[in-house]
């Protein structure tokens, strides 16, 4: 099958305004007709729900949550990019692009990503007019600070809790929905699988979590805003919840996914205190505009931070990175901090951690500045670290954070799959293979409230097929394969929990398709998957029936997913036989470690098709060409 | 320093909404003091699935003390004895070796009990829905600096939109009101001038709809402020009272 992306012809600047004119417009009267699924309500689910709902579709929202209001984009610290050029600091449109595409080592869709930048502004102007507060300036005008990966100033933030803001204003826009009866919330419910008819999605089944039963539901479309795969790694950044299930399931009927090898790993993250940790807590990226990050030149020094000069401290970043210095991007800040611990150069009680540490710009701005700035972060450090970050220096290590693979979308954000669009981190198409700081909350609204009420119309005009209802024999079947696929995770009866499990897989995948990986590694992780797989079918533990709350049948249907899914992590890692970005090949570096591309070979969206169950998946390619930007090796020197 | 404790637990169990609930006393051994009260709960978990047991329910997401998903009564106090502390980030190095730890649901009128400590708290989102908004369809906003906002009425507004939606304000209230989570959202919305258009029938809207749900009034007890994860203030139920009283006196908002 040819991949085709559907780029509209033309100039880059006029793409996305002369696609607008061609796309068939759904006649008002009839948006009523039309009825569309939207799964997650994170910044694009919610974002889409209430925006198609306003446009006057029919709206079914699920999330898995209580309320949509919890979706994990309301974890987000830092803030939101858009080129507005407020501080006049020499922003523009084409700025955005370029930085975005560059940040991701060229492995994004220029298209796509220019339409992106185009958007940003809009974005801002919504998110005022729907009252969020953003921090502004003494006259009254909005705040700007810089960003990892920029070196102008254009991300809007509200506190550390920008997130938070941003998705309470799309949840209050979903519940104005609600209200008026355009949108039919359905909380605590988890979507088992797509259901096609004739080739097109037109529904799902979902679980509900509370009862038990398993629910079906018809639609005209579906829009899967599910958000990344982080927890394959089990500790990550993702909420515990966080899951591949809706976007997995999909891909094994017939949705292509792009590019599972890129994951990103953040480098301000609280580091890993013992076995039992559920989660890693990520410390806004801001912190690097203030914070320095350093080692002890010595490896194995253990006196403490205070302790040691400045002319045998090793501000590794500063040093390596003379013009970005603390501000290289993600990828890049990581494998560095890596790099250094591999060293014997970490400290603390582990040894797997650096220091980020803010005496100088105390020194330099007052405490009550940088309390301003991160008075919030620094108390949640402090909560769960019992360190207090004024007075000693932070530590930090990197975590799983972000996912720039996810299902495979053409321009209109449409997969493989007729009907099925994909939005925000379940898709794959903006980050190329790293995402700048900044960047997610941005592609999440742009997807939601200004990219799919337009193409969804395109798509509706041209479907051509009947009504279909929930009594369609497509349903039932869909219906009888997730209750047999429950009971059969009921029956096993097994010795090992749910978590146990997903603590080896996540252990595998970081070892090995993790910040740094080598064709050997992978080739063990793939094996390793496969026999954890196997145990796990055979020796899985889940207590309690599934007609009712079952919080570890829940996890086990989603770890069984991670687990065929991580292997798919490692196959696209062994695909990929370069360096770029959050993929780092060990074989593929430059003299200055940094990753080294191949584009004659490797300029290109992997997306994998699903064959049948443990058998290998069908390799497709979608070309990157890029025409308006020149591939350079990344440098942040 | 790092330490391992013992504790006590005494934890609600319940098996759905119309059941009898009944406390159950666990053992939780060799606890490191660096676990939060979450991962204390999953090693218990661990060990009831591993002895064949139901594991006990509770709604956790992020872990992070932003998305207001988990939450409990530890000791009497919902989110436990931590100031400014959500239950997910409250450790295991706050409470002492031998300790007896009580664990209940968020109780109110208003929040029915699904299962042990999960709660339903729908009514919450059903009070945003009566107007917690400012009603902009998307596109046709105009330009983000059109209209400049003091710093310090953005920084107010920003205090009480703070909020995480967690419900401890209703369950430490002797009234169960839901008034400093209403007053949260229609404080920050009436402070921006994007949402004066709508104050006053918004501010009628969600209170009536407030006490319609069967939370209780405000009895100026200060519980939730004291309790709040979030460190909401009351006045931003002053606000809330004032908003409500100019709209039902001024307005032509019935």
């Amino acid at each position: 099958m040819q991949l085709d992306a559907k780029i509209p012809v033309g100039p880059l600047a006029e793409k996305w305004d002369n696609h607008r004119f061609n796309l068939k417009l759904v006649n008002p009267a009839n948006k009523r007709k039309y009825t569309i699924i939207v799964v997650g309500t994170g910044l694009a689910g919610g974002s889409a729900a209430a925006t198609l709902a306003e446009l006057g579709y029919n709206v079914k929202a699920f999330c898995y949550q209580d309320s949509p209001r919890r979706a994990h984009s309301i974890a987000a610290q830092g803030g939101i990019n858009a080129a507005k050029n407020y501080p006049n600091d020499g922003d523009s449109i084409r700025r955005l692009f370029y930085d975005t595409v560059k940040g991701g080592d060229f492995r994004a869709r220029e298209a796509n990503v220019y339409r992106l930048a185009q958007i940003s502004n809009n974005i801002i102007d919504q998110c005022v007019a729907q009252g969020i507060p953003f921090a502004r300036d003494y006259g009254g005008l909005l705040a700007n600070r810089s960003f990892g990966g920029a070196q102008v100033s254009r991300t809007f933030y509200a506190r550390g809790q920008t997130g938070q803001q941003l998705l309470i204003g799309a949840y209050s826009a979903l519940m104005r929905q609600v209200a008026e009866g355009k949108v039919n919330l359905l909380p605590r419910r988890e979507m088992l699988d797509l259901v096609l008819v004739d080739g097109q999605a037109r529904g799902i089944v979902a679980r509900n979590l509370v009862s038990g039963e398993i629910e079906s539901h018809a639609a005209d479309a579906v829009v899967l805003a599910t958000g990344g795969y982080g927890n394959a790694f089990f500790l990550s950044t993702n909420a515990m919840g966080s899951n591949v299930t809706a976007a997995f399931r999909a891909y094994k009927k017939g949705a292509f996914f792009a590019n599972p090898c890129f994951t990103q790993i953040h480098p301000t993250c609280i580091p890993v205190h013992g076995s039992y940790q559920s989660k890693l807590t990520l410390m806004s990226e801001s912190l690097r505009n203030d914070g320095r990050v350093w080692v002890p030149k010595k490896p194995g020094d253990s006196r403490s931070p205070e302790d040691i000069p400045e002319s045998e401290r090793d501000y590794f970043l500063e040093q390596k990175y003379p013009s970005f210095g603390n501000l290289v991007p993600r990828d890049v800040a990581s494998r560095n901090a890596k790099e250094q611990c591999d060293m014997g150069k970490g400290v603390g009680d582990t040894k797997i951690a650096v220091y980020l540490d803010f005496t100088d710009a105390i020194k330099r701005d007052g405490r009550g500045i940088i309390e301003k700035k991160y008075g919030n972060l620094f108390e949640m450090y402090d909560k769960i670290t019992a360190d207090n970050p004024y007075e000693t220096p932070m530590m930090i290590y990197p975590a799983v954070h972000y996912t720039m693979g996810g299902l495979w979308v053409d321009y209109d954000l449409m997969s493989t799959i007729p009907g099925l669009f994909v939005l925000g981190e379940a898709n794959f198409s903006d980050h190329g293979a790293n995402r700048l700081g900044a960047s997610a909350l941005m592609q999440g609204l742009a997807d939601g409230y200004f990219i799919i009420p337009y193409t969804i119309g395109g798509y509706l005009n041209e479907m051509n097929s009947g009504p279909v209802t929930a009594s369609h024999p497509e349903f039932q079947t869909a219906v009888t394969a997730v209750s047999d696929a429950t009971n059969q995770l009921l029956s096993v009866n097994g010795k090992r929990t749910v978590d146990d499990f997903h603590k080896q897989l996540g252990k595998i995948l970081w070892d090995y398709c993790g910040m740094s990986r080598n064709n050997q590694g992978l080739e063990k992780a793939r094996k390793m998957i496969r026999d954890l797989r196997n145990e796990f079918r055979e020796n899985v533990l889940i207590p309690g029936s599934d007609s009712e709350i079952n919080q570890s049948l829940e996890r086990a249907g989603r770890v069984a997913d991670f687990l065929e899914f991580g292997e798919l992590m490692v196959i696209d890692a062994l695909a990929r036989q370069e360096s770029c970005g959050g993929h780092f090949n060990e074989a593929y570096q430059t003299e200055e470690n940094e990753a080294l591309r191949d584009d004659d070979n490797y300029c290109h969206v992997a997306a994998w098709e699903f064959t049948d169950a443990d058998k290998e998946p069908l390799f497709h390619k979608e070309p990157l060409e890029f025409e308006n930007v020149h591939l350079t090796q990344r440098s942040y020197k | 320093m790092t330490q391992t404790i013992n504790v006590t637990l005494k934890i609600w169990r319940q098996n759905g909404p119309k059941e009898k609930g009944r406390f159950e006393t666990f053992n939780a051994e060799n606890i490191s003091t660096d676990m939060s009260f979450l991962e204390m709960l999953d090693v218990v978990n661990e060990q009831l699935t591993r002895n064949g047991k139901i594991p006990i329910a509770f709604d956790h997401d992020c872990r992070e003390g932003i998305c207001g998903t988990c939450g409990a009564v530890i000791n009497g106090r919902p989110h436990g004895p931590e100031k400014a502390t959500t239950l997910c980030q409250l450790h295991m190095r706050k409470f002492k070796n031998g300790d007896t730890i009580a664990i209940e649901p968020f109780r109110a009128m208003a929040f029915r009990v699904i299962r042990d400590l999960v709660i339903d708290r729908s009514p919450l989102d059903e009070i945003i829905q009566a107007g917690g908004y400012i009603s902009a369809n998307t596109g046709g906003a105009p330009d983000a600096n059109a209209i400049p906002i003091p710093q310090q009425t953005a920084e107010t507004a920003m205090d009480a939109a703070a909020c995480i939606g967690c419900g401890a304000c209703v369950a430490s209230c002797p009234n169960a009101s839901a008034m400093l989570f209403t007053g949260a959202k229609i404080s920050q919305l009436a402070l921006l001038p994007q949402g004066r258009p709508e104050a006053a029938e918004r501010a009628i809207s969600m209170v009536r709809r407030m006490d319609r749900l069967g939370f209780g009034n405000c009895s100026n007890e200060r519980e939730c402020e004291a309790e709040c994860p979030k460190e909401i203030s009351i006045t931003h139920i002053a606000r809330m009272n004032r908003e409500f009283l100019k709209a039902s006196f001024f307005s032509s908002v019935k």
